[in-house]
Order: structure tokens, then sequence, then C-alpha cells
């Protein structure tokens, strides 16, 4: 392993930035999309062309600024970080691509704005995915917090206000009551917060100390949603769709449960938790909240909501996955971020055409809409598929290897609870499209004519669509990544 | 020599005068009701203070600190500190009291611009003023 | 420059002294004169202030005799590193808000434009001599001369500034009196007024009674002055209803210099040693700042003006730096000393925001900043930068303060301090949501469905601050970002020197 000092991450993570002062002084909205896209395309090459050198295992480094003795802002790239940043920043290009025609599509204001800190989140969103320590990472994981703000209340009605107040409160209270005191403890005690395999806490003896700063750090990183702290999430999903779709089902969300990954492996280190059995704790913390969750996204009937609730589950599928300590189970989490995000970003998407062409927001007004945008339905049927976890789409490839790992580790009990999950998933996924297209005529609440979203609208969410397909049948690009990932985490050759 | 001074602070009545001073001014600026009192009060405190510097210097039997012989023709004389009392705490209050004078000087212009406003100098009649508003 | 430069330790006074004087003159020649004098003045200062932190930073400690009479008779002035940076920050600051608040002054005291800024550059005059000096009896006059044109500054607003300010003097009087007579009992026992000279010749009273009064005594008087709870009354009146100049530069500035010149007395005139293990006051005055920090939130959660509300956090602020100064372990003092400097630089952006806002919608009550991002949005994301900063954000230098000060209470093992801190951090938070909150979303757009499009709220014409006070603004919030980024830097290469090995 050895370490190189490159200045490419720092560029990745600075080119949204960058195109922030364009967004902003551009006359035009056309210009100003191009931004948006120059920088999301830059960003994407950028992140791509890091990948080789990632994947013979080097790793890049670079340290902006000494700021605590020891301590820097410092970028590193590994595998994971690397899985997390191409999928963030490949989604964001089709984002970007959508976000124009549902933005221009609903007439929405304050349009900059919303590009704005679209790109400032995404820069943030990067910064955590590359972050060498512990500090950098909080510092990138409170920008997005506040990037993010804006967006999720864009609407700026008086219901957006009472969902930022409820963001706010989890994420931030969580950020500064729980992560903060824990980081300054485990600073103080180890006089070091760079991730290290194998963690750094190593040298901390007590039990009971070691137990408080993983619980809270777990529940401190509020953006994994992990329950208690996942009601931000449904509350959210009053931002305009693309927001919901970019950041509550890839960035804010994965950058939480990448945060607690990155706490699992990165600063505790799996002997550690092993030795103490802190997995199994880990475990049955992400259990109750898969369980839980599913069981309440059964009863929502705003689609956004349950999807936000199935966000929930799938998050604390990753952080099942990764505390399993197993190979395939570690594997399989991390596949999960991937695999995961095209899925759910298919079904945000669907669920925002749905909304620019037809107004409508609740699944009980969606009986036989399959007619009207066979389109949309289709490719929410191959995104749901993802979600749960069936073949021929991604979501299948990481959910094996979760399987995979609870045997591997001997939890049988996660075993039951990942396909019970699956039941569930499919219990609230499937009866959606199978309202939409099979139905008598007399429910059907649409006509045969078939008018589907804009254009800006439908290519993105046919392309993630097929994307999720396309990596059933190739997920070496991940799988790769996240097997190299693995093996570096845990120290392993 | 300050340690001995204290352990028998009793028979120092310089020190008791300040004491008694300093409590009169405070119980001024914090019971009186009228501003012009409670400035008199703070300019008591104050002036307490300086006494009290002023009282350090003093020696039993010494004198101003103006040398009288310091040339007799036989070039100079051993001058002995004790025969004079100190002059520094007498420099040092002549700040003190031009301080003083200013603060008292600024209290007196607030005064003069709170009168202008309410009409009184009676703090709880302007207490009053203001909830009035 | 050159052959003044061994000058600089006097210039950094006599110059805003001299300044306060043509512009005191200016007043009744040309009005217009007043300002380029004024900034004149402190911009010089700034230039000599700097150049004298750059010669510190290679050569330890400057010494320079006033008047040219050795030590302890003369009046000696003695710059070190940390009261190098502290004067930097005191002139940065002074002459930012002279700048930014040009307008203002002209048009709440055409008349008297004369004698604000005298009365503005003497204050900063009496500031950096408290901090620079080296004599025990200097620094109770230079505090009396910047306190003194302190009441003026803010006795000089109108409605209840006045009596405001006559109580704000009441209270300070009180304050420095006492100081005085602690620096009377020490002259009492060491004959010397000499920081360095009494620090020399104290270790033969340890354990004396006077020197514990003593000591007790000037605590008492600079707890007064920089407004220490229970001791803070005199602050959210005189802050909340002066002008908005005079608050920008009283309210950065004033508490803060007042806590450097308690790290002074306790470093230089008592030595650590006494002032830490000896007196065992650390504990009390630990949890005194915990108080000040929760009563601080707590009051200022229950105002419903802005300016009000900062008030109350300036307190919290100050429990922050005499709590971390008085843990007493490297890290907490380091962070003590740090807040002080990000502290003045914060409490500035966020009062210069306050200032334009109140400017240019004449009012301060919550109800009126309605809509303001619509209508100020380069003063609000200034505003928001500062406000990030006292929550203690990443990477706004607050957070690095904060850093430094929690590390301190986790090393102390002293933690209620953290949770204040903690504690504080999330009031913080609420404060400053809940205003962003109003300027963000209010007023509501009327007549909306909740279905459907969304148009977003009325919209509103822009009208900003005046550019002059805008631009000071941005630089307050950008240099809030930089501090925070070289934070290691001033860290290591100034404050870490000027602590005493002993801590």
């Amino acid at each position: 392993m050895n370490n190189i000092l490159s200045l490419t991450p720092l560029l990745a993570v600075l080119t949204s930035l960058l195109a922030v002062p364009g967004i902003i002084l551009s006359r035009s909205p056309n210009v100003r999309e191009g931004w948006t896209f120059a920088a999301a395309l830059a960003k994407f090459g950028i992140v791509v062309s890091m990948i080789p050198m990632v994947l013979s295992g080097v790793r890049l480094e670079y340290t902006l600024a000494e700021v605590l003795p020891g301590l820097g802002i410092t970028f590193r790239v590994d595998a994971f970080g690397m899985l997390f940043a191409v999928v963030a920043s490949s989604l964001w290009i089709v984002t970007s691509a959508y976000s124009i025609g549902y933005m221009r599509g609903l007439h929405e204001h304050s349009q900059t704005r919303y590009f704005c800190f679209f790109a400032l989140a995404l820069s943030a969103t990067l910064g955590v995915a590359f972050a060498g320590n512990l500090f950098t990472l909080y510092l990138f994981y409170e920008a997005l917090s506040f990037a993010t703000y804006p967006l999720v209340t864009h609407h700026q009605d008086r219901e957006a206000r009472s969902s930022g107040r409820k963001y706010l409160f989890y994420i931030l209270g969580g950020s500064i009551a729980f992560v903060l005191p824990a980081m300054l403890t485990a600073y103080h005690l180890t006089g070091t917060l760079d991730f290290t395999p194998q963690g750094f806490m190593g040298g901390i003896e007590s039990k009971s100390t070691l137990l408080v700063l993983l619980l809270l750090f777990v529940f401190g990183f509020a953006k994994a949603g992990i329950m208690p702290m996942h009601s931000w999430l449904p509350a959210a999903m009053v931002a305009p769709t693309p927001v919901s779709a970019l950041l509550h089902a890839v960035a804010v969300v994965k950058v939480g449960a990448f945060c607690v990954v990155r706490i699992i492996t990165g600063v505790f280190g799996t002997d550690l938790l092993a030795a103490f059995h802190f997995d199994t704790l880990i475990c049955v913390i992400a259990s109750v909240t898969i369980l839980t969750s599913s069981l309440i996204a059964l009863t929502q009937d705003e689609l956004k909501r349950r999807l936000a609730f199935s966000t929930i589950g799938q998050l604390s599928y990753i952080v099942l996955g990764v505390a399993l300590l197993s190979q395939a189970g570690m594997t399989g989490g991390m596949l999960h971020i991937a695999m995961h995000a095209f899925g759910k970003i298919t079904l945000f998407f669907c669920a925002g055409a749905i909304f620019v062409a037809t107004g409508i927001k609740h699944i009980s007004g969606m009986v036989g809409i399959g007619r009207r945008m066979p389109v949309t339905m289709g490719a929410f049927f191959l995104g749901s598929l993802s979600v749960i976890g069936l073949p021929p789409a991604g979501g299948f490839i990481s959910k094996w290897h979760l399987v995979l790992g609870t045997v591997q580790a001997h939890q049988y009990a996660m075993l039951v609870v990942l396909l019970a999950s699956s039941l569930l998933n499919a219990a609230y996924f499937l009866p959606i499209v199978y309202r939409a297209f099979f139905c008598t005529p007399g429910e059907a609440m649409f006509d045969n004519r078939i008018a589907e979203a804009p254009v800006w609208c439908l290519a993105p969410l046919v392309v993630t669509a097929v994307g999720s397909v396309v990596l059933f049948f190739y997920p070496q690009p991940f799988l790769r990544l996240a097997a190299s990932a693995v093996r570096t985490l845990t120290g392993g050759g | 020599m300050g340690v001995e001074l204290f352990t028998d602070i009793a028979s120092k009545y310089n020190y008791l005068g300040v004491v008694i001073l300093v409590m009169i001014g405070l119980y001024a600026m914090i019971a009186k009701n009228n501003l012009v009192k409670k400035i008199i009060g703070m300019n008591i405190f104050q002036t307490a203070i300086i006494l009290f510097y002023v009282s350090t210097a003093a020696k039993r039997g010494a004198t101003i600190p103006i040398i009288q012989h310091g040339h007799n023709g036989h070039g100079h004389e051993v001058i002995h500190a004790a025969e004079y009392i100190n002059p520094l705490p007498h420099v040092l209050m002549l700040t003190a009291i031009v301080v003083s004078v200013a603060t008292l000087g600024v209290a007196l212009a607030l005064a003069v611009k709170i009168y202008h406003q309410y009409g009184t100098l009676e703090e709880d009649e302007i207490r009053g003023r203001l909830r009035n508003r | 420059m050159e052959n003044l430069s061994p000058h600089f330790p006097a210039l950094i006074i006599i110059v805003p002294l001299i300044a306060a004087l043509l512009t005191s003159a200016a007043g009744w020649l040309n009005r217009r004169l007043c300002f380029p004098f004024a900034a004149l003045g402190l911009f010089t200062s700034l230039l000599v202030s700097t150049g004298l932190l750059a010669s510190v930073l290679d050569k330890e400690v400057i010494l320079y005799r006033l008047g040219g009479w050795p030590a302890p008779w003369g009046i000696l002035y003695r710059i070190d590193r940390l009261n190098g940076l502290v004067l930097v920050v005191i002139f940065f600051v002074a002459f930012l808000n002279l700048i930014a608040n040009k307008r203002t002054v002209e048009e709440s005291f055409p008349e008297q434009l004369g004698g604000f800024y005298a009365l503005y550059v003497l204050f900063v005059t009496g500031l950096s001599g408290m901090v620079a000096t080296g004599d025990a009896f200097n620094l109770y006059v230079l505090l009396e001369i910047s306190s003194l044109t302190g009441y003026a500054l803010i006795g000089i607003g109108n409605e209840r500034a006045p009596l405001a300010g006559l109580n704000y003097l009441f209270m300070g009087t009180i304050g420095a009196s006492l100081y005085l007579l602690g620096i009377g009992f020490l002259y009492l026992m060491t004959g010397s007024l000499n920081m360095t000279d009494i620090a020399s010749l104290l270790p033969g009273f340890y354990g004396s009674p006077v020197m514990v009064l003593a000591f007790l005594l000037c605590m008492t008087g600079l707890f007064i002055k920089m407004a220490l709870f229970p001791l803070h009354a005199w602050l959210p009146n005189a802050y909340s209803f002066s002008p908005s100049a005079s608050i920008g530069v009283i309210a950065p500035l004033t508490t803060k210099v007042m806590i450097y010149v308690m790290i002074r007395i306790t470093f230089d005139v008592f030595t650590p040693d006494f002032s830490f293990k000896m007196m065992h006051l650390g504990e009390v005055m630990v949890w005194l700042a915990v108080a000040a920090i929760i009563m601080g939130s707590l009051f200022a959660l229950a105002q419903t003006r802005l300016k009000r509300m900062l008030t109350y956090v300036i307190i919290a602020e100050v429990g922050y730096m005499v709590g971390g100064f008085w843990l007493g372990n490297r890290m907490a003092v380091t962070g003590a000393v740090l807040h002080i400097l990000n502290d003045a630089v914060m409490t500035l952006c966020i009062f210069l925001a306050a200032g334009a806002v109140v400017y240019q919608i004449c009012g301060d009550d919550f109800e009126d900043l309605k809509g303001l991002f619509r209508k100020m949005p380069i003063s609000m994301a200034a505003f928001t930068v500062a406000a990030l900063s006292l929550i203690g954000v990443p990477p706004t230098c607050g957070f690095f303060s904060k850093w430094y000060l929690i590390s301190g209470g986790i090393a102390a093992g002293h933690y209620g301090f953290v949770v204040a801190l903690l504690f504080s951090s999330l009031v913080n938070a609420v404060l400053f949501f809940r205003i962003i909150e109003i300027g963000y979303f209010e007023p509501f757009s009327e007549g909306e469905g909740g279905h459907g499009e969304h148009h977003g709220p009325p919209a509103m014409e822009i009208r900003e601050a005046p550019a002059g006070m805008l631009a000071c603004l941005l630089l307050a919030a950008v240099s809030l970002i930089v501090l925070g980024i070289y934070t290691g830097d001033i860290v290591t290469r100034i404050i870490d020197l000027a602590i005493p090995p002993a801590i």
C-alpha cells in the first residue's frame, strides 16, 4: 500500500464548487444549466480517472491545511471512497438532466439558488467520500447538512419550514450533540483521527468507553437514518423530487451510511468490534430499523413517503452488511450503496415524473396509470425489482452477497431479517406496479391515451432503470472496488 | 512590611475609614433613586480609593518628599528614605483624580441628556415612563 | 518606516492618540476631514501593529521604555506574541467597523462628527494601550480611557441609550476601582507597579492574605468589566440601545480585551503557579463560566429582538473564554486565547450584519426581519456565515476554538463544561436558525392551495446595504473562514509559544 501526493481528489471536490459562481452569474437558464453539466461531467471524469490507480492499490492523498496539530483537512482516496464517489458523481449527471425537466416543467421559482446549492451539496458529498480522517469527514458532513437545507425547504412554505426544522434538528443535533463530543473524546484518548485499516481505537481498553463512543457515532450520524434518528427523512420529502432523488436516496443518506461504515472499519476496526462483540449489537440495531421501517412503509399512501421509509430500511442493509464483519457481508453492504442508489433514484424519478405529468402524489390515485405512462411505470418496475433484490436488477447482486455474508458470519437471525425484509419490500412495491397496469376498466383513473412526462424527465429515469439492469449483468466495476475496499479496510493483504 | 500592617488592621484607622467610605459610596450607588445621588455615591467610592493610596504613603515622623539639603557644600548627603513620605502614590493619585473627574463629567453629561429626555432624574419615574411607552 | 520600527510599541498608542486630537480639531474646522483622519490613524496603527506582530514572531518579546526610563521606575511597554496578535485584532476590527459605519455615523450624528470619531479613536487607543502596557497602574489609566469613551459612545445614542450608558458607567467604575484597589495592595507589598517586577517580588508573599485579597480584588474588577455572569447585568441594555457604529466596535472588543487583561494579570503579575495552583479558584471559576454559558444561552432564547439576543450570546461567549482559561490545561488555555481572536471577528461580523439590517429596515424586531433573504441576500449570506461560526461549524473559526475548549474540558475531566459548550452550540443553532427561518420563509405567499405548482414566496425588491458596509461585512465573513483554515498556523506559531510552558 503506497500513498501518492496528488491534487486530483481536491480537484474532484472543488469542481462543482467552482461552478457555483458560473451558475450564479449566468444570464440565461441555458448557460446556467450548461455550467451544471460541465461541472458534473468534469467531476465524473476526474473521479473515474482515479479508478485504475485506486484498484492497483495506490492511495491518493492530499492535505489542504493542517488545522490542528497532527490533523488536517486531508483527502485520501481509497477503494471504498471511490465506490461512493463514482455512484454520486455519475448520478449527478443524470439528476441534472432530470432537474431541468422537473424544475422547468413545474415552473419552479429560484432555480438559480437550487442549482447553486445542488452543486455545493455535491462538493460536500465528494468531500465526505474522499475524507482521510474523521475531522475532514465531519467538516464535509456538516457542510452537506447546510448545503441541502435550502434544497429541502425549496418551496419556502409552512410545510417546508417545519420539515426544514425537523431536518436540522436531527442532523445538526446529532452531529453537535453526539458526533462532536465522541470525536473529541476519541482524539483526546488516541491523539489521532486518521482512518486506518483496523482503526485507531485499539489502545482503549475500557469496554464501556468504546461502547458509548460507538453508539454516539452510530446514532449521531443521523443521515444514516438509523431509528430513532430517522424521522427527518420522511419529513424531507417535501423537497422537489430531484432533490429527494439525488440527496435523499443517494447523496445525503448514503453519506450517513458511508460515515457509519467508516466508523466501523476505519475508526474502531473490525477486529476490535468482533473482540467486544459489538458487531452483533450493531446488527440488531440495524435489523430493528430494517423491519420497522418496512412495516411503516406498507402503511404510507404518499408515494414519496413510502419511498422514504423504504430508503431508511435499505440504508440499514448497508450498516448491517458491514457489521456482519464477514467478507461477503461487507462486500454486499458496500455494493448496496451503488445498487440501491441506482434502483432508488429510478423510483424517485418515476414519482417525480408522475407528479409532473399528472400532479398526483398518492398511491391510491395511481390505479391504471401504467396505461398512460407505460415507460415510467416500466422503469418503476425495474427499480423496485432492484430494491427488492430480484434478478435481473443490480439489487440482487448486493443482496446475494449480504445473504452470503450472514451465512459466513453464522448470523442466521440476520438471514431471516433480510429475507423477511425482502418480502416486505415486495409487498409495498409490487402492488403499485400491479395496480398501475392491471385493473378493470372501471377502476382505472386514466384513459388509454399515452402522455408521458417531458423528455428531460423521462430520459434520465430510463437511463437509471437500464443502469440497474446493466449492473446485474456487469457488476464487475463496483464489485472489484468493493472487494478491494474490503481487503484494505480489514487490513488484509 | 505590608503583612504586619494588616495583621493589626484595627489599629490602622485609615483603612477603616476607607472601608466605611467605600460602603457609603456603594450604598448610594445601589440604593439611591436619584441619579445625581448615585453619581455622588460613585464619587465617594472613587475618593475612598484615592484616600487609601495616599494614606499608604504616610510614614510616622516623616516629612514631605522635598529634599532640602541635597547639596550642602560637602557633596551629596545620604538620603534616608524613611525620613520622607512616599511620593509615588501621590503622583499616581493625581492621575486617578483626573480619571475620577472625567468620569464625573461623563456621568453628569449623561444625566443631563437623560433629564432632557425624561424630564426627571428619579429612576423609578424614568422606568414608569419607559413602561408606559 | 525603517528607522521608526524600534518605536513601534509606542506608536500604537501615539498614532491613534494624535489622530483623535486631529479628528477632534477637524470637527471644529471642517467636518468632512474627521473621517479621513480617524481612518488614517487607525489604518496606520493597523500597519504598525502588524509590523510589531511580524517582528515579535522572530524576537519573542519586545520591551520598550517610554521616555527611556529604566524598568521598575519608568513605564514599560511589553509586546509578546500574544498581545501582538490581540493588537492586530483590535485595530483590524476597529478599522473595519469604522469604514463600514461611515454612512450611519454621518446620518446619525451630523453635528457631532468630530466628537464621535475622536471618542471612537480614543476608545481604541485605550484598548490597545491596555494590551500593550507592562505597567499595572498604566493599565488602569488606559482602562479608564477606553471605558470613559465607551460610556460616551454608548450614551451618544438616542432613546434609552443614555440611561443604559449611565448604568454601565456605574458598574464600570466599580469594576475599575476594585482593580485599582487590588493594584494598591500589590504596590503595598512589593513597592512596584511594573508587572514583571511585581511577579519577581511576589513569591515572597505567597500565602499572605493580602496577596489573596489583591488577587480577588483585581479579578472581581475585571469580571465586572468583562460582564461575567452574574456580573453581566449592565451589558444587555448598554449594548442593545447604543448606535450601530459604537456597538460594532465595543461589542467585539471590550469583553475580549478584558479577558486578555485577565490572562495577562494572572500570568505575568501573579504567575500561573499562584493563580492556578495556590488559589484553588479554578473549579469555582469554571462552574461560574458554565453558569454564564447556560444562562446567557437561555436568556438569549427569550429575546425577540436581534441585537438584544446577540448581547446575551456575548455573555455566553465570555463564559467560554473564562471557563477555558481557568481549566488551566494547555488545550483549554489555547482554546480560550484562540477564542479571543475568533470571537472578536465573529462578533464584529454578526454585529456588522445586524447593523446593515437595522440601517436598511430601521428595526431589529424579529417581526421586521421577514423576507430579509430576498431583500438583502448578500448581507444575510454574511450573517449566515457568522451564525455558523457562532454555532461552531467547520471550517469557520468558531469551530476550532470550540474544539480546543472542549478538548481541554475532556482533558481536565470537567464534563460540566463540555456539556455547557455543546448545549450552547445547540442553543445557538436554534437562535440563529430561528432568525434565518424568519428571513428565509416569511412572509408566506398568500392563497396557496398546497397542491400543484409552487411559485414560492412573493418577490421582493433587493435593497442591499451601502457598498462600503457590504464590502466590510464580506471581508469580515471571509476572514472568519480564513482564520478557521489557518488555525493550525495561528496556534503553533503564535499561541503555543505565547502560553507559559509551565501549563
